[in-house]
């Protein structure tokens, strides 16, 4: 017999004898899952966290805080960055416009969704739409359907944005930064720290990020640069008794909002999501208590930040979404999916590279920059 | 091959692996296909809008998914009638060859300059995964023995430097840095690396926009500086649309040579991968598939397309396998599994040297014919510790002779390991079952070349009457057993 034969035989038997039990329960969970909608399971404490390895990409967004944009406010600076990446659709947007309403017309407006990451889903909903509300008015002309277009989506997007600074029983406020790896997280937390800080606002950052390489210092740095205080553990400490150290720290020290990092994660591993859920639980316990858990995703992300939303969703609770990088050519069209399927609204956006531009989410700017050709 | 496309009944589940859902989509599309004895126009036109449909939500480009439906709906028209194949069979073929032509064919070969050293070039958007991409693929340079040197030349991002500095300790390799810039720092290092006798000098950059013109130029100094032999472009496997535009715009400037494809672990559908080598013409080199720095390795097209196709990967297991097997030790053990005296020590030492192979989600997708509801699950790992608990709490003469395990051996068992006796006894029941069967099957496998294949599927086949006897069966669960390769081994080994 070779060898190579041998050895997969091999594998094969171990993995399919050591996965016995699992496939077992895992077909019985599957079986459950059918009658009751939402059973998580729940598995039993002590062994959650023996699994510590988080994936370890860099978390960078643009830190260069070299640059500072100070001089363009928030709404002019969102429609500037966007318009860089808007050229490359504004051709064919310009070719709709022109356009008469006949079929080619919904293929060229579905291509263009298409390529802002909008989805399929939601693109051929969007254009169904779109096309009874275009034949019920005798739309005749590609610049009345575009306009017409435009209006619908931001329609669509939700109104309810408001960040919560103050903890409604009165402990101190925590923010919690979630998402898959080199989203942003830490950068994001720099921007905010700068941004309150500004206001006048004592704040405080909580290194939850235990495992990536150098992720300590890199929030270190934003800490120096904000003028933020900062409460850290030693690498692959546990993330929750840092966050929760941070939060005990804020209340001692009267900080009014504590921002708190947590290494990336693929949200579907599931012992790094069950440790997350334990962070929020244990942030949330006294003194304490989570207003805002923001999960990060990158204005490049597909189809998959939809899936990302979810499973996030899932394991804490998210109560906002933060886009990050939205100054290249990115397009950002999942948040469309994001917001109608799980209702999450996207509360800020990351642009660029200064240090002062994470700005409110406005989704008429924000659709107008993607599909405007004004 | 394709009489087993023959879709089981599957269902939607959460965490799929990368392109899982991809096979799954195509499966069903071409399985209602194949059931027809003509096909009509109306047939292939439905089915190519759905494999458009799935094309495009795995975030494959527009562009591409054009392309592709179109040389599929045009030669599913223009198909010679095949004598031996019925037209539902011809489209999966079709669909079949033209996924295989997008992926791409050949690996990629690193090639060492005459000149020492080697030198790449990492590039990339922000949080793509340069820094850890470089120092997985200083490991994996060094696995080949090379000696390579890091570079830090990503002077932007805060604490990028002291990132790389941490990761090139846990593999010894040395990093090379200079704060005045990213060019002095590539400079210096492609010098260090001349003086010191380093062949590889690998220079991690930061990330940058390909909008920001002053940091591709940045960039583009570096190239010039250092003069790499390779350049690779680091893309998140989670990407959309855009992946194919600051490819393009990386290439512009830089002239790629390969893709390095990043969170290959988690459930995106990796479009970005199909898409880049179909518009930019580079190939993807390396994929890096988990967290730990050894989960990174070389990508090989064909092998996905297979994967794509639902055939598994056998041949990366295989390779997977050789690396961590000692082989004469593998071959003992296996000799003693035919003989019926294979020990629970044995059993807990070959699933620990499975278990270096990587993650075990990881590696049960790469096995070919395994049902999607096991691939999807999410493995605990946890399972397996408590299998190593369990027979590690035993004495040695339990080990070797389980049968002596009575009520009060297995509660002592159950309470040195931390679980039930229940847990025990099925993990006994099922190992006793399956070192019966495998005695049995020594006589089946005996002599010759058939032997191979026979033994192959007499193995699996008697496995899964063995877990039939098990008083636990669960009905569903025993077709996954038989299922697992008796079509996958099938297919890769006659190649060897």
């Amino acid at each position: 017999m070779n060898t190579p034969f041998l050895i997969v035989i091999f594998v094969l038997l171990m993995v399919a004898l050591a996965l016995l039990p699992w496939a077992h329960r895992a077909w019985s969970e599957r079986n459950g899952r059918a009658d009751s909608t939402k059973t998580s399971p729940i598995p039993d404490e002590g062994s959650m966290f023996t699994d510590l390895e988080h994936p370890e990409t860099s978390d960078d967004e643009l830190n260069r805080q070299t640059q500072g944009q100070q001089s363009e406010s928030g709404p002019d600076l969102l429609r500037v960055r966007i318009t860089k990446a808007r050229d490359l659709v504004s051709n064919r947007l310009k070719d709709i416009r022109g356009d008469s309403v006949d079929p080619q017309i919904w293929e060229k407006i579905e291509e263009l969704l298409i390529l802002a990451d909008v989805g399929v889903h939601t693109t051929m909903d969007t254009i169904a739409r779109l096309r009874a509300t275009a034949e019920d008015r005798g739309l005749s002309e590609g610049g009345m359907v575009l306009d017409q277009l435009k209006l619908q989506m931001m329609t669509e997007l939700s109104r309810d944005r408001a960040l919560r600074t103050v903890a409604p029983k009165g402990g101190v406020p925590i923010w919690l930064f979630v998402g898959v790896n080199g989203v942003g997280k830490t950068t994001s937390i720099g921007k905010v720290a700068r941004r309150y800080s500004d206001e006048g606002r004592k704040i405080l950052l909580a290194a939850g990020d235990t495992f990536r390489a150098a992720a300590a210092e890199q929030l270190e740095q934003w800490a120096l640069a904000s003028e933020a205080e900062l409460v850290r553990g030693s690498e692959g400490a546990d993330p929750s008794s840092v966050i929760y150290d941070a939060s005990e720290a804020a209340a001692a020290r009267g900080v009014d909002l504590v921002l708190a990092d947590t290494a990336g994660r693929l949200h579907n591993k599931v012992n790094l999501m069950e440790e997350l859920a334990k962070v929020r639980r244990v942030a949330d316990r006294e003194p304490g208590e989570v207003c805002e858990v923001l999960l990060v995703i990158d204005a490049t992300t597909g189809q998959n930040g939809l899936s990302q939303a979810r499973e996030f969703s899932d394991a804490v609770d998210v109560t906002g979404v933060v886009l990050t990088k939205l100054d290249g050519s990115a397009k950002g069209g999942i948040v469309f999916a994001i917001e109608k399927e799980l209702g999450l609204p996207v509360k800020l956006v990351g642009l660029g590279e200064g240090d002062r531009d994470l700005v409110d989410f406005d989704p008429d700017l924000f659709v107008e920059a993607l599909f405007g050709d004004e | 091959m394709n009489a087993r496309k023959v879709a089981e009944p599957r269902t939607a589940s959460l965490a799929k692996s990368m392109f899982q859902s991809l096979t799954d989509r195509f499966d069903g599309i071409l399985s209602r296909l194949k059931g027809k004895g003509r096909l009509t126009e109306n047939d292939i036109a439905e089915a190519t809008r759905e494999i458009r449909l799935a094309l495009l939500e795995a975030d494959v480009h527009f562009n591409v998914v054009q392309g592709f439906i179109e040389r599929t709906r045009q030669r599913c028209l223009s198909a010679d009638v095949s004598e031996s194949l019925t037209p539902g069979q011809q489209v999966v073929k079709i669909v079949n060859e033209e996924l295989k032509t997008i992926l791409g064919g050949e690996s990629f070969q690193v090639t060492y300059s005459s000149k020492s050293p080697t030198v790449v070039l990492m590039a990339g958007l922000q949080g793509s995964g340069k820094t850890t991409s470089s120092a997985k693929l200083a490991r994996w340079f060094k696995s080949q023995g090379r000696n390579p040197l890091l570079v830090a030349a990503d002077l932007q991002r805060p604490a990028a430097v002291d990132q790389l500095q941490t990761l090139a300790k846990q593999i010894e390799v040395p990093v090379f840095t200079a704060p005045e810039g990213a060019i002095e720092a590539a400079r210096g290092g492609l010098l260090e690396a001349q003086q010191t006798g380093r062949d590889v000098l690998i220079v991690d950059t930061a990330g940058r926009l390909t909008v920001d013109s002053a940091l591709m130029d940045e960039i583009a100094g570096i190239s010039d500086a250092v003069e790499p032999d390779y350049t690779f472009l680091v893309v998140d496997a989670m990407t959309g649309q855009d992946a194919v535009n600051t490819a393009e715009a990386f290439h512009a400037t830089l002239e790629l040579d390969a893709v390095i494809l990043t969170k290959l672990d988690g459930d995106a559908r990796g479009g970005a991968a199909l898409s880049v080598k179909e518009v930019v013409g580079r190939p993807v080199a390396f994929a890096s598939t988990g967290e730990k720095l050894q989960d990174f390795d070389q990508f090989h097209p064909e092998r996905m397309a297979e994967r794509i196709l639902g055939m598994g990967d056998v041949l990366t297991l295989i390779e997977k396998a050789e690396e961590v097997f000692e082989q004469e030790a593998a071959e003992a053990a296996t000799q003693r599994l035919l003989e019926g005296t294979f020990t629970l020590d044995d059993f807990v030492e070959q699933l620990r040297q499975v278990r270096q192979m990587g993650d075990l989600s990881s590696i049960v997708s790469m096995m070919p014919g395994i049902p999607k509801e096991v691939k999807d699950a999410d493995v605990d790992e946890r399972e397996i510790d408590r299998v190593e608990a369990i027979v590690l709490s035993m004495t040695p003469e339990e080990r070797i002779n389980p049968d002596v395990v009575d009520g009060s051996r297995r509660a002592r068992i159950a309470k040195g390991s931390g679980t039930t006796p229940t847990q025990v006894s099925n993990l006994l029941k099922q190992f006793k079952e399956m070192r019966k069967a495998m005695k049995g099957l020594a006589g089946l496998g005996s002599k010759s070349k058939g032997r191979k294949s026979r033994t192959k599927k007499g193995k699996k086949g008697k496995k899964n009457s063995a877990k039939g006897g098990n008083s636990r069966v669960q009905p569903k669960e025993s077709p996954t057993i038989p299922k697992l390769d008796i079509d996958g081994l099938d297919l890769t080994l006659p190649g060897r």
